[in-house]
């Protein structure tokens, strides 16, 4: 993976462009290019924010007004894995709340926080739509549901152990 | 024949399977209602035939369909940019059909979309889709890109002289993109407050052009209103709304899903047949019906027929049909805390009473539910359920939402705040129904 | 006009306006925020509540916000209602929820719009008890302080920065109770009307950075009403002060120009007339050294002078009318030059004469805002003046209008108005040798040579009425070009063209006059406006006089014995070689100023004037609008008016010239103005720019401070603890302190400030004005000297001008060099403001893309060789090089032809 500190690769800034184009104005793709740079760097850092404001003919302070705005761009750091953690009503009724405690404790962080070895963030998030399935979390980008504690042991081991 | 299921919205989803391709879904009889309507049916005939099904939106506020799309501006899509926007935001607590129906089978709502934009002359169709749905966005490109592939979107479809595509735009996570108009506000790439109305997005939306906003659900519904007749539609509601609707089920039952079911099916038979009823041990003490911005219903009220004029009658909305049960053992006051944290957090920022009203709410439930509750605060609660509680008073119905849940629940369970308030703490055994494990739940 | 029916009072009121507007009007005490006259409603903060009634028989009603809701017949609401009341002292609760109760420490305190509507709904009491949020704040720059804690996001800032100011380094930030209004790093807000935040946020979160290292509470200051000296446009204002210094510059509402805005020079640049530059006491030139002297041994001095011989007197177009006239009265009419160069004075004079015989209409800075058409042609409005700038950035909302009007949607809906004309075009067109502000609205924004823009000027006039000359040898894109616009324009009802001086271009100008006249045939509201580059630029081109090259002949020809320089920095006109000229030829110069110039130091005697602060005078705008500005500090004796040390000059002068005979019986400023009324009968109405010194409201003078003004004795302990008789102003109708008269009835030229209780924060001016809007209730401030209406010559046809220049040729040897007048740092007063300066940025030299070879260059201009670091701008026409005007020469004469060398880059060998 690429750092976000160096500008953003040509194909990437071409695959913006493309998308604005797409667009009646180009900031109808501002969602949709963070994303992408996101998708790539797992955030979207200041420099790269004011390259897609560049690229979309915004301000960087326009364009961050947006960014900030939207729950799932992440304009800080996360670890190589994102688990976000359901802590909707269903959710909550099913035993959320000690699954966290659970995760959390286990990991040493708190939630928002990433693990030392930057391996795992974990954010507390808004119903994900599987309330079937409660407690249910969304790791990177794979559902799952059902949770207890016993797979999250197992799901923090792989995690630990894949890139 | 498959379409004239009376489940005709669930009758290819195959969980099992996968989406149906296209031409699996041709098979079963998609596409019958795409040609049908290209192939000779006036725009006009389309919005009358929808308004006679008796279609009403599925995104919570039940308006009805036809009746919506009449205001959009009648020029054909080749002389004026019109858009059609699914709104597949779904970001209603407790609320997971349209991801069923997305997942299950995109085509029919693609079918859908053509439908729809066919019938209001829009050339510009785009599904809005909530972020967090990667499978559904998945299969959804897929299914754009074969239907694509296939003629059934681009220039010209079918030699129709109608010309049709659709953009999939994946959000960034927020409820209120959910709301019509800051839903555009958020295609705009602009941070997602709600608009004033008017103008109505019917004449002035995205980009200031007339654009539709209908929920996934709504859309899915018009291959079958197309194909098989307004008359057949309605005729499967069993009171006066028309069709089918997606009815689930969360919290502590036996077999918490998702089912199609006739429109007005009593909440009994939804909660004890389809869901299983109550886990062992538990007993349902109340339930929101429509999701978690609609009021809660106590057992007396299981028997109301689950339809937009039924559920008003017996104090609540249908919102989106998918129920979110209270058990006896979990701590209604801790319910109430969490919704509202939902609410105050996703409240957009712009309108006072919202922005500022909903973290005191949250911050006064999380006092009385940790034992710090004191006796005003009561009337605080109160105060705040009646200021933001009735339209008109915030800018967007959000927080009339947020109100929906603590207004019946000040009243329900008036006994639990002053047991909390009075011994300072929760007096259930095990306090908060969350700290309850899962115990034997089939899934 | 309608009715509608307030708590059971029935209210005449307007159609097409909001209820909030009409409860205001009618004298409700309604509180709002988000609202505001000049933004439009939003409907965000949810202040505005009432009850509304369906009928006369509906009692139950049901709660709207005022400012969403439009006024109907006979519409039925209730401000009084408890639900109502309720509601709204809720909506104030929740804002405090997060608002920390700072307001002792505060610097909006006292006129804070927040503390007025809280006392308002009567919110007094704190049921909050948890921990509210909080923010960090950030470093805006020179002008703004930022104190985020405060917010209580009625959005009003985003609103005015960036949808109508058209700024983008400022925004909402995050969401539900954490937004934030702020940049995205720490910085400073670059847009030109960033000061405006200061009166736009209803509370204390951005306020005046410089007033703040001298801060006073309003009612511990005298106010008075003021004209901005910045540029031409004559931008109403309220000077502020305390003791002897000036702590700041507020909007004064003027229906016709500013309204509820100022530029960032206008509000900033007052900073001289406190700044070290100041001159205090005379100065003598003895042995090449100048030292301080008395007064008596000043003037004996002169007497001297003018015993010798002949006396000529240069005045200034930044100088007042009163003590431009009194100096034409010392020296005589063949003695007196504006102070201009010839150049400067016929372009000046130029625009007089195009304007005075204009058939269509001079429109005032609001007209453009609603033109529904514009050509701006060679003028970099945004720069020369910035308020005009911004009243047609407005000018191309009126296509959304129009949508609106068609969608039935009030055009205060701005939100609404916003999303329905977001594809509406633009019918701006801005043709400019250089990027301008304004391009990011125009439908074209064309560059090219000041005569080519010419050309194509003449073009557009000769395309709208055949009987204009022709323009030979149009390029087939410009002719396009100019059909496409002279279509445009003449499609608009209220077309306007904007050109000025800002290229010492008369073609430019006369082009701009032939469009505004073709179009008149047929649009008789055609408006035509040219920019002038000082505050008082007009009322000189109205006075004549002559031009500093004739001065030089007399001099050169030893004619002339002693000069008197009055508030005019010679060396920002002549060239160095000249100044040296005249101070060789002229035994002895004496300047009349407020601020050591260049020119003191070749001066025999230095007089100290009161800056516009501290004297009354009369300024007459680039739209020959004549406007008092009125005295807010006493300063320290010897600093007088200017017109008062010519008078004494000419009273020291013995024997007296038969034409000074008047000069020196004059008492006050009002026979100033008399003297100047005969002398010159078509500057005569300038004396009614404001009432009179005699002017008193219910028999008394008007008071300049607050009832609460307190510590006259303190401010002054320093020197003396006793109490002194409050000083005395025999210029205006003004007490200098907190006795006298004061009322939302008063004229509008005399209201130093916006005060009505309940309201104390500028939002008060809502009650001076007939009309939200509107009118001020006590008539207009100030008086137009042209008639607004074209000349009564009716078919008589336009005499179209003829001398249309050739196409410029770009050269390989020289460059064409024009001005890059800077927003911050051309004009000279401001120049010595302290924000002002820090916002100056170092000047560079701007050369089209393609000519830019190296880092730095030298440009050979007629002082000499001048080393600059060289910046590509975009669009530059090949041939023209753009300079800072006054920064690099500072007697920058414009256009100049000029050489051009390339200067080794850094590490490059030579
Ligand atoms: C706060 C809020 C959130 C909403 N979220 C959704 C949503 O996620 N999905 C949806 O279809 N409608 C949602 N709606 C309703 C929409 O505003 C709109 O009524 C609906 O999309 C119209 O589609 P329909 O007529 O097909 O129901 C929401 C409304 C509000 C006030
Ligand atoms: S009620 Fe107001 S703050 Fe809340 S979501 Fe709607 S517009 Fe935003
Ligand atoms: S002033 Fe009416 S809602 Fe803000």
């Amino acid at each position: 993976m690429s750092t976000a500190d160096a500008p953003l690769p040509a194909p990437l800034r071409a695959e913006i462009l493309v998308l604005a184009a797409q667009e009646l104005h180009p900031r109808g793709a501002a969602v949709a290019a963070l994303r992408l740079v996101q998708a790539r760097f797992g955030w979207v850092s200041t420099g790269h924010l004011c390259e897609v404001a560049d690229l979309l003919g915004m301000s960087a302070d326009d364009l961050d007004g947006v960014a900030t705005y939207f729950n799932l761009l992440f304009r800080r750091p996360v670890g190589r894995h994102v688990i976000m953690l359901c802590d909707s009503v269903s959710c909550w009724i099913m035993g959320c709340e000690p699954l966290c405690d659970h995760l959390c404790r286990t990991l040493g962080i708190q939630p928002g926080e990433t693990t030392a070895d930057n391996a795992i963030t974990v954010l507390p998030t808004v119903c994900i739509g599987h309330c079937d399935h409660a407690p249910a979390m969304l790791v990177d980008t794979t559902l799952h549901g059902d949770v207890d504690t016993v797979c999250l042991d197992h799901l923090i081991d792989t995690l630990r152990d894949t890139p | 024949m498959t379409l004239l299921s009376d489940r005709p919205l669930t009758a290819m989803i195959d969980p099992a399977a996968g989406p149906p391709d296209c031409a699996a879904y041709g098979r079963a009889g998609g596409w019958q209602a795409a040609r049908r309507a290209l192939g000779g049916l006036a725009p006009a005939d389309i919005i009358d035939m929808v308004t006679r099904s008796k279609l009403r939106g599925r995104g919570g506020a039940g308006f009805s369909t036809g009746q919506k799309w009449s205001f959009v501006p009648k020029d054909p899509a080749s002389e004026r940019r019109k858009y059609l926007i699914a709104n597949a935001d779904e970001m209603e607590p407790g609320t997971f059909k349209d991801r069923l129906l997305l997942e299950g089978n995109p085509l029919q709502l693609v079918e859908g979309m053509i439908l729809a934009a066919y019938g209001v002359q829009a050339g510009h169709g785009i599904v809005f889709l909530r972020g967090e749905y990667h499978l559904a966005c998945t299969r959804l490109h897929h299914a754009i890109g074969e239907a694509r592939q296939q003629g059934w979107l681009g220039e010209n479809i079918l030699g129709s002289g109608f010309s049709f595509d659709i953009h999939v735009h994946s959000s960034a996570g927020r409820y209120i993109c959910g709301e019509e108009t800051a839903l555009l506000t958020a295609l705009e790439g602009r941070r997602a407050t709600p608009r004033s109305k008017p103008p109505f997005p019917q004449t002035g939306g995205l980009w200031g052009a007339p654009s539709v906003v209908n929920n996934v659900e709504t859309l899915c519904n018009l291959p079958h209103i197309i194909a098989n007749g307004p008359e057949w539609f309605a005729g499967l509601g069993l009171g006066e709304d028309g069709g089918t609707k997606i009815y689930g089920a969360s919290g502590r039952v036996t077999k918490p899903g998702a089912w199609e079911l006739p429109i007005g099916t009593p909440l009994r038979q939804i909660i004890e047949e389809h869901a299983g009823g109550m886990l062992p041990g538990y007993r349902l003490r109340a339930l929101l019906p429509g999701g978690a911005s609609t009021a809660f219903l106590d057992a007396t009220s299981l028997d109301v027929a689950m339809d937009y004029g039924s559920v008003e009658k017996a104090g609540s909305r249908l919102g989106t049909g998918m129920a979110i049960i209270l058990d006896d053992r979990t701590c209604p006051i801790g319910m109430i805390r969490n919704l509202e944290h939902f609410f105050a957090q996703e409240s957009c920022g712009w309108c006072t009473p919202c922005r500022d009203g909903l973290p005191w709410v949250e911050r006064l439930l999380t006092a009385i539910e940790d034992g710090t509750g004191q006796a005003e605060d009561m009337d605080h609660l109160a105060r705040h359920a009646r200021m933001l509680g009735a339209p008109g008073r915030t800018f967007c119905a959000h927080a009339p939402g947020a109100m929906a849940p603590l207004a019946s629940g000040l009243k329900l369970f008036a006994a639990d705040f002053t047991d909390h308030i009075r011994h300072g703490r929760c007096p259930l055994p095990a306090a908060h129904g969350g700290m309850n494990t899962r115990q034997g739940a089939p899934s | 006009m309608t009715r509608i029916h307030i708590d059971g009072k029935e209210c005449p009121t307007r159609t097409g306006i909001n209820l909030l507007q009409a409860c205001l009007e009618a004298g409700a005490n309604l509180p709002y925020f988000c609202w505001h006259p000049e933004l439009g409603s939003v409907g965000a903060c949810r202040q505005c509540a009432i009850k509304q009634f369906t009928g006369p028989d509906d009692t139950k009603g049901r709660i709207v916000m005022a400012c969403m809701t439009p006024v109907g017949e006979d519409t039925i609401v209730s401000v009084d209602d408890t639900e109502a009341r309720d509601f709204r002292a809720s909506v104030i609760e929740w804002m405090m929820v997060n608002h920390p109760h700072d307001c002792p420490v505060c610097e909006e305190g006292g006129e804070c719009h927040l503390q007025d509507m809280t006392v308002m709904t009567g919110h007094n009491t704190r049921r909050y008890r948890f921990t509210k949020r909080t923010h960090r704040n950030q470093d805006l720059g020179p002008f703004v302080k930022h104190e985020m804690n405060r917010c209580i996001a009625c959005y009003r800032c985003v609103r005015f920065y960036r949808d109508y100011a058209g700024g983008d380094d400022l925004a909402a930030f995050a969401s539900h109770d954490h937004v934030y209004f702020g940049r995205a790093a720490d910085g400073t807000l670059e847009n030109a009307f960033s000061g405006n935040l200061v009166e736009i946020c209803p509370t204390g979160v951005f306020t005046d950075r410089p007033f703040s290292a001298t801060y006073t509470r309003k009612w511990d200051m005298r106010g008075a009403p003021s004209v901005c000296v910045h540029c031409a446009v004559g931008c109403n204002t309220i000077v502020n002060a305390r003791g002897e210094t000036v702590r700041r510059v507020l909007n004064r509402y003027n229906t016709d120009i500013n309204r509820y805005v100022l530029c960032d020079r206008g509000r900033f640049g007052h900073g001289f007339v406190n700044a070290p530059t100041r001159i205090r006491t005379p100065l003598c030139a003895t042995d090449g050294q100048q030292v301080p002297v008395p007064v008596a041994d000043a003037l004996a001095r002169f007497a001297r002078m003018a015993a010798d011989g002949r006396i000529v007197g240069i005045a200034s177009p930044r100088a007042a009318l009163e003590t431009c006239f009194s100096l034409h009265a010392l020296a005589g009419p063949q003695h007196f030059s504006t102070g201009q160069t010839r150049q400067e004075q016929s372009c000046a004079e130029l625009a007089h004469a195009l304007l005075g015989r204009h058939p269509g209409r001079l429109p005032t800075i609001h007209d453009m805002e609603s033109a529904d058409a514009v050509l701006v042609l060679g003028e970099d409005v945004y720069a020369t003046a910035p308020r005009l700038g911004l009243a047609l950035r407005q000018s191309v909302r009126q296509p959304s209008f129009h949508t609106a009007d068609e969608a039935r949607v009030p055009r205060w809906m701005d939100a609404a108005v916003r999303t329905l004309g977001a594809e509406c075009p633009s019918a701006l067109h801005v043709l400019t040798p250089a990027p301008t502000a304004l391009d990011d609205v125009a439908a074209d924004s064309v560059r090219a040579a000041p005569d080519d823009i010419a050309r194509l000027g003449f073009a557009i006039a000769h395309e709208i009425d055949p009987a204009a000359p022709p323009v030979a040898d149009l390029a087939p894109d410009d002719t396009r070009l100019v059909t496409r616009i002279a279509r445009t324009l003449v499609a608009a009802r209220t077309p306007v063209v904007v050109s000025g001086m800002q290229y010492g271009s008369p073609a430019l100008m006369q082009a701009a006059a032939s469009i505004a006249a073709a179009l008149a045939r047929a649009t008789p509201s055609a408006g035509l406006s040219l920019v002038l580059p000082e505050c008082n630029t007009m009322g000189l081109a109205m006075m004549g006089g002559l031009p500093l090259e004739t001065v030089m002949e007399q001099a050169r020809a030893g004619a002339i014995s002693a000069l008197v320089v009055v508030e005019n920095d010679l060396t920002r006109h002549l060239s160095p070689a000249d100044v040296a000229d005249l101070v060789a030829a002229v035994p002895d110069i004496v300047v009349i100023d407020h601020t050591v110039t260049p020119l003191c130091q070749h001066a025999s005697l230095v007089l100290p004037s009161a800056a516009f602060s501290e004297c009354t005078g009369t300024f007459i705008s680039h739209e020959g609008r004549a406007q008092r500005s009125f005295q807010a500090v006493f300063p320290p004796a010897p600093i007088q008016a200017g017109w008062r040390w010519i008078q004494a000059l000419g009273q020291s002068a013995e024997p007296a010239a038969p034409h000074m005979t008047e000069l020196t019986g004059w008492r006050d400023l009002d026979d100033v103005l008399a003297a100047l009324a005969a002398a010159f009968p078509h500057l005569a109405p300038a004396a009614r720019a404001a009432p009179d010194a005699q002017y008193r409201m219910d028999g008394q003078k008007l008071r300049s401070q607050t009832y609460r003004a307190s510590g006259r004795t303190v401010i002054r302990s320093f020197v003396s603890v006793r109490d002194q008789p409050p000083p005395a102003s025999a210029d205006t109708p003004f007490s200098s302190s907190m006795e006298g008269a004061y009322g939302p009835d008063m004229p509008a030229a005399l209201v130093s400030g916006y005060q009505a209780s309940p309201w104390n924060s500028v939002q008060a001016l809502n009650r001076f004005q007939h009309e939200i809007g509107g009118d001020m209730r006590g008539g207009a401030s100030g008086i137009r000297l042209f008639p607004s209406a074209g000349p009564d010559d009716a078919g008589r046809p336009y005499a179209y001008a003829t001398d249309i220049p050739t196409a410029y040729v770009a050269r390989a040897d020289t460059m064409l060099v024009l001005p890059d007048t800077r927003l911050f740092g051309s004009e000279e007063l401001s120049m010595s403001s302290p924000p002002v300066m820090a916002r100056a940025t170092a000047p560079t030299l701007g050369l089209p893309a393609g000519m830019v070879r190296s880092d730095r260059m030298t440009l050979h201009l007629e002082d000499g060789p001048h080393i600059l670091p060289v910046e590509s701008v975009p669009g530059l026409p090949a041939g023209i090089a753009l300079c800072p005007a006054h920064m690099v020469a500072r007697a920058f004469r414009f256009p100049r032809m000029a050489r051009l060398e390339r200067m080794p880059d850094a590490g490059e060998g030579p």
